[in-house]
C-alpha cells in the first residue's frame, strides 16, 4: 500500500507514559481467565492418557454418570467428525484429534474424557469413576530414534507432498532452500568447521495456566470467555470442531496472563462447549499447572548438523545446516522455519539448508517467540564462535564483515529491503560492555538473531464522542503493553491527549476477523491500523469543518488536532478543535468514527545482538550470567519502556531455555518435570539486570517505521550464553540446556 | 463430606465462609469471596501468584487450607491501596513499566510489600532473593526490581 503519509516527527510517539490498563493490573481488579464466572456454573474436569502411545479399547463412563454432583460426560463421540467434513480436514482435525483423543491416546497427558459437575472438587472426583481400558503400543519420544527405520509409526499417511520418497512415516514435512554451490565454497574455505547440535523441548511457562468459561446452547448459539493470544482462531476453531456456525459463537478475550505463542490455539475451549451443549449450563475449566505441561504445546526439540567454511580474514564461503525438529504426536514442527532463520543474519554466497519436520509421542508443539529459529542460531552461531576461536579473529567483526544489509539476497530467498544488522553490530562493537574486562573463570559471548515478523489480518474502529475524546477497538490482545502503544499512535494522529483514548480489545461480535497476537505483528499491523482508522476520522473532521466554514474539504488540513485552513487562499478561520466539530456532530451528520482493514505486507524483518558475560563454577557446573546487554532493531519505539521489556524478556527466556529448562521423559514416555519446581523457570535471584540498546532503523512498511521487537529477543540468548559458557569452561557446549551435570561431564571429558 | 464453617478477616473485613476441608485458601479466597485478585499459577507454592500474609506472614495462599484460616487476619492486593489511594508500590510498577501481561503483580506486590515492611532499605541481591519465589516469565524482573527498589527509597526519604 503507498505509504506517501510517513512520519518522522512525532508528539505522542516515543514517550512513556502509564499503561490504560495499570490499575487495575496493581489492585487485582483486572480479569484474567480463571476470573469470571456465570449463573449456574459448572466445573469441568479432563481425564488424560498415562501412557504415551495407546489404542484405546473401551471408555465406561457409566460410574461417573451415577454421581450426583455429575451433569455432563463428553468423550470424542460428542465432537463434529466427519473425516472429508469441509473445515474438519487438516489443521481442524489435527487440533480436534489433540483435544479430545480418537482411537489412540498419542502421549502424556492426551485428553480421552470430560465432564462437567457443580463443583472443581466434585468434577476431579468424578474422573477417577471413569474407566479407561488401553492397549499399550510401543512410543517414541527423540527425534533422532522417531526417524530411525525401527520407530513405531505416530500415524501413517500424515506426511505431505515435500517429503521425499523412503523417509520414515515419522517424518511429515521437509524443507530444503539455498542458492550458489555449498561444496564449492567449501573448497575455498581456509577452515571448514562441522558438528552437530542438540536442543531439548521448553514451554512458554506464562504464569497463567489456560482458563475458559463456555456456554453454548442446543441452538447452537454460544458465549465463550478464555484467555488467548486470538479470539478469532478460538471461534473458527470452537465452530469447526463443534459443528456450529462460526458468528453464532461470540468469544470475548479475557486479560491474558502470558501467551508468548502458546496460547494462539485452542485445548480446553472446545470440551467446555461440548460439556455445556450437553448440561445446558456454562462451564468453567482451569488447567493445573501440571497440565499445562503434559498437554499444552511446548517447542519442538532439535537435533542440528552445521557446516560452515570461513577464509582466513573472516569471509564466510559456505554455509550449510540440517534441521531435524520434533513437534509431538503431530505434523508442524518448524523445521522450515529452523532453516530459513538459521544464515539469514549473513550475506552468504553459498547456502544450503534443510528441516524436518518429525513426529513423535509427545504433546503438539505450538509457536513459542520465534519459533523454529533460536534453536537454529544457537548451532550456526557456535559454529561460527569456534571459527572465530580457531581463526583468531574478532566475533564481531567477522559478523560485520558477512552482515546481511538491504539489497542482500536472504539465505531464504528474497532481497532485504531496509534492515538494522549492521547497525546492531555497531552498536555492540561500542557498547562498554563489549570491552569490559572480564574476571577468571568467565567468558564472554555474542550472537546474532533473525526473525521474520507478521502482517496478517486486521481489523481497527474507532469512534469519536461528543466530548472530544476516543475509544478505539483494537482485535488483537494486549500480551505487553500494547493498549498503550495504540493509544499513542491515535493521539498522534488525531492530535488529542493520550489520556483522552480508550483502547479495548473487542470481542469477536464487535469487529471482522482478526489474527492472533503473535509474529511480533501487534504493533506493526494493529498500530497501522490504528493510525489508518484514526485518519479516517480525521477526514471526517475535516469534512464538518469545510462544511462548517463553507469552504471545499480540500482547503482544510488536520494539525495538532484542529482543523485549519490548508493554505492562506481558503480562507481565515480560527483552528477548529476536534472537541468543537464533536459537540455538536450529531447535527451535522451524525457520529464521526473511523474504520481500517487489510493484511498489511510490509512487516519487515527484524535483526538483534546480544552480549552475554557467564561465569562457570567448576566444580559444581553452575553457571551465572554475570552481564547481559540486548541490542535490537525496534524500527521506531512507539512506547520505548515496553520496547525494553520485550527485549529483557526475551533475553531471560533465552536464558532459562540455555541454562535449565527442559522436557525430561522417562523410559516410559511419561514427562517427569510437569511443575514448576522440577521444570525451573529463570527466577529474580537467577539473573542480573539487563541492558538493553534500542537501534531505530525504520521499517519502510509502516507509516511510523515500526519493525515488530516482540520475538528476535529469544533468537540469539542460545547461542550469545553457549559461546560465553564454551569460552569460559574452555569446552565447546553442543547440547542444551548446559545444566550444572551437562557442564561437569563436558568438563571431565575435557580432562 | 459436610464443609467446615470458617470465620476469618480479609483486608479489615470480616468474613465467613463454607468451605470443604480439601480447598484452599486461595480456592476459598478466589470462589467464595470473589477476591480474585490473587492467582493460582502452580498451586504447588513455586510461582508466589498466590501470595497473601496472614497474620502478617507472608504465604502461597495455596500451600495453605481454607479451614485453616479461622480467627487470622489475611491480607491480598485488593487490601494495598488505601480506598482510591494507591501504595508507592503500586505507583511505582506501573511507572517503570514493570508488569507485561500482569498476572504475577498482585504476588509481586503483597510479596514486595512484606519485604520492604521488614527491611527498608533491601540491596539489590537481597530483593532479588526476597522474590525468588515470584516467577515473572514476561519482564525478566529487572523494571520490577528497580521498582521495588526506587519505592524502598522514596519511602525511606519519606520518613
Amino acid at each position: 500500500m503507498a505509504l506517501d503519509d510517513r512520519k518522522s516527527e512525532f508528539t505522542f510517539v516515543g514517550t512513556r507514559p502509564d499503561r490504560p490498563d495499570g490499575l487495575d493490573k496493581v489492585t487485582g481488579r483486572a480479569k484474567f481467565g480463571a476470573d469470571m464466572s456465570a449463573p449456574g456454573m459448572l466445573h469441568g474436569a479432563i481425564l488424560r492418557s498415562p501412557h504415551a502411545h495407546a489404542r484405546i479399547v473401551k471408555i465406561d463412563t457409566s460410574k461417573a454418570e451415577e454421581h450426583k454432583d455429575v451433569k455432563a460426560i463428553v468423550t470424542r463421540a460428542d465432537f463434529a467428525d466427519v473425516p472429508f467434513k469441509p473445515g474438519l480436514e487438516g489443521e481442524f482435525w489435527n487440533v480436534l484429534e489433540n483435544v479430545m483423543a480418537g482411537d489412540k491416546a498419542l502421549y502424556d497427558g492426551h485428553a480421552v474424557a470430560a465432564v462437567a459437575a457443580t463443583s472443581a472438587l466434585a468434577a476431579r472426583d468424578a474422573l477417577k469413576l471413569i474407566e479407561v481400558e488401553y492397549d499399550v503400543l510401543p512410543h517414541v519420544t527423540d527425534v533422532d530414534k522417531a526417524m530411525a527405520a525401527d520407530a513405531p509409526v505416530i500415524r501413517e499417511g500424515a506426511a505431505d507432498y515435500s517429503v521425499p520418497q523412503g523417509m520414515h512415516p515419522n517424518v511429515v514435512r521437509y524443507h530444503e532452500s539455498g542458492h550458489g554451490d555449498v561444496e564449492a565454497g567449501f573448497a575455498e574455505a581456509d577452515l571448514v568447521i562441522e558438528d552437530s547440535f542438540v536442543t531439548e523441548a521448553t514451554h512458554q511457562g506464562y504464569i497463567e495456566p489456560h482458563a475458559c468459561l463456555g456456554a453454548l446452547g442446543s441452538d447452537g448459539k454460544g458465549e465463550l470467555w478464555c484467555c488467548t493470544q486470538g479470539h478469532w482462531i478460538v471461534q473458527k476453531t470452537c465452530a469447526a470442531l463443534l459443528g456450529i456456525e462460526t458468528s453464532q459463537l461470540r468469544v470475548t478475550a479475557s486479560e491474558i496472563g502470558g501467551g508468548f505463542g502458546g496460547k494462539t490455539t485452542v485445548f480446553i475451549e472446545p470440551v467446555a462447549l461440548a460439556l455445556s451443549r450437553k448440561a445446558n449450563r456454562p462451564v468453567k475449566i482451569v488447567m493445573s499447572r501440571s497440565e499445562v505441561f503434559r498437554a499444552t504445546g511446548p517447542t519442538a526439540s532439535a537435533s542440528m548438523d552445521v557446516k560452515i567454511g570461513m577464509k582466513k580474514d573472516g569471509t564466510i564461503t559456505a554455509a550449510q545446516g540440517i534441521f531435524r525438529l520434533q513437534g509431538g504426536a503431530f505434523p508442524g514442527a518448524p523445521g522450515d522455519m529452523t532453516a530459513m532463520c538459521a544464515f539469514a543474519p549473513y550475506d552468504l554466497t553459498n547456502v544450503r539448508q534443510v528441516g524436518y519436520d518429525v513426529m513423535s509421542n509427545r504433546p503438539k508443539q505450538a509457536a513459542y517467540r520465534a519459533p523454529g529459529a533460536p534453536m537454529g542460531a544457537f548451532a550456526v552461531e557456535s559454529v561460527l564462535d569456534e571459527l572465530c576461536n580457531q581463526l583468531d579473529l574478532d566475533p564481531v567483526d567477522v559478523r560485520l564483515k558477512n552482515a546481511a544489509q538491504e539489497g542482500t539476497k536472504a539465505s531464504y530467498g528474497p532481497r532485504y529491503e531496509r534492515i538494522g544488522l549492521v547497525e546492531t553490530l555497531e552498536a555492540a562493537k561500542a557498547h562498554p560492555h563489549y570491552s569490559a574486562p572480564l574476571e577468571p573463570g568467565q567468558g564472554r559471548g555474542i550472537s546474532c538473531g533473525f526473525w521474520f515478523n507478521h502482517g496478517g489480518e486486521t481489523s481497527v474502529s474507532l469512534a469519536l464522542s461528543e466530548d472530544g475524546s476516543a475509544q478505539v477497538m483494537v482485535g488483537t490482545p494486549d500480551i505487553g503493553g500494547s493498549r498503550a502503544s495504540m493509544a499513542l499512535m491515535a493521539a498522534e494522529v488525531l492530535g488529542i491527549p493520550y489520556e483522552n483514548i480508550r483502547v479495548t480489545i473487542a470481542d469477536t461480535a464487535s469487529l471482522g476477523y482478526n489474527d492472533v497476537s503473535h509474529g511480533s505483528r501487534v504493533t506493526y499491523a494493529s498500530g497501522l491500523a490504528t493510525i489508518k482508522a484514526a485518519k479516517h476520522a480525521v477526514e471526517k473532521l475535516c469534512e464538518r469543518a469545510a462544511a462548517k466554514w463553507g469552504i471545499p474539504v480540500d482547503a482544510v488540513k488536520w494539525q495538532d488536532g484542529c482543523a485549519v485552513p490548508s493554505g492562506p487562499n481558503a480562507g481565515d478561520f480560527d483552528p477548529m478543535p476536534l472537541a468543537d466539530i464533536t459537540a455538536d456532530m450529531g447535527r451535522t451528520g451524525g457520529p464521526i468514527s473511523g474504520h481500517f482493514e487489510a493484511t498489511p505486507e510490509g512487516a519487515g524483518v527484524s535483526f538483534g545482538t546480544h552480549i552475554v558475560d557467564a561465569e562457570v563454577d567448576p566444580e559444581t557446573g553452575k553457571t551465572s550470567i554475570t552481564r547481559y546487554t540486548v541490542i535490537q532493531d525496534a524500527g521506531k519505539a512507539i512506547h520505548p519502556t515496553y520496547v525494553e521489556g520485550q527485549f529483557q524478556g526475551g533475553a531471560a527466556q533465552g536464558i532459562g531455555w540455555a541454562l535449565n529448562e527442559e522436557y525430561i521423559y522417562g523410559d516410559d514416555g511419561r514427562l517427569q518435570n510437569s511443575i514448576f519446581l522440577d521444570y525451573r523457570i529463570p527466577v529474580a535471584s537467577d539473573l542480573p539486570m539487563i541492558d538493553t540498546v534500542i537501534v531505530e532503523v525504520p521499517n519502510p512498511g509502516h507509516p511510523f517505521g515500526v519493525r515488530g521487537v516482540g520475538e528476535t529477543g529469544i533468537v540469539p540468548p542460545l547461542a550469545a550464553i553457549a559461546n560465553a559458557v564454551s569460552n569460559a569452561a574452555g569446552v565447546r557446549m553442543k547440547q542444551l540446556p548446559m545444566s550444572p551435570p551437562r557442564i561437569l561431564a563436558a568438563l571431565k571429558a575435557n580432562g | 463430606m459436610s464443609k467446615l464453617h470458617v470465620s476469618t478477616t480479609v483486608n479489615g473485613d470480616a468474613v465467613e465462609y463454607l468451605c470443604d476441608p480439601r480447598e484452599t485458601l486461595l480456592d476459598c479466597l478466589r470462589d467464595k469471596l470473589n477476591l480474585t485478585g490473587a492467582k493460582e499459577g502452580c498451586g504447588t507454592g513455586d510461582c508466589g501468584a498466590c501470595s497473601v500474609t496472614v497474620d502478617g506472614r507472608l504465604v502461597c495462599s495455596c500451600l495453605m487450607l481454607g479451614a485453616e484460616a479461622e480467627g487470622k487476619q489475611i491480607e491480598t492486593v485488593e487490601g494495598i491501596a488505601d480506598g482510591d489511594v494507591l501504595h508507592p508500590l503500586q505507583k511505582k510498577m506501573i511507572e517503570y513499566a514493570a508488569l507485561q501481561c500482569g498476572i504475577c503483580t498482585p504476588g509481586i506486590l503483597v510479596a514486595a510489600k512484606s519485604l520492604l515492611e521488614k527491611n527498608p532499605n533491601p540491596t539489590e541481591e537481597e530483593t532479588r532473593y526476597w522474590l525468588a519465589g515470584n516467577l515473572c516469565r514476561c519482564t525478566g524482573y529487572d523494571k520490577i526490581i528497580r521498582a521495588v527498589m526506587d519505592t524502598a527509597a522514596e519511602l525511606r526519604e519519606a520518613s
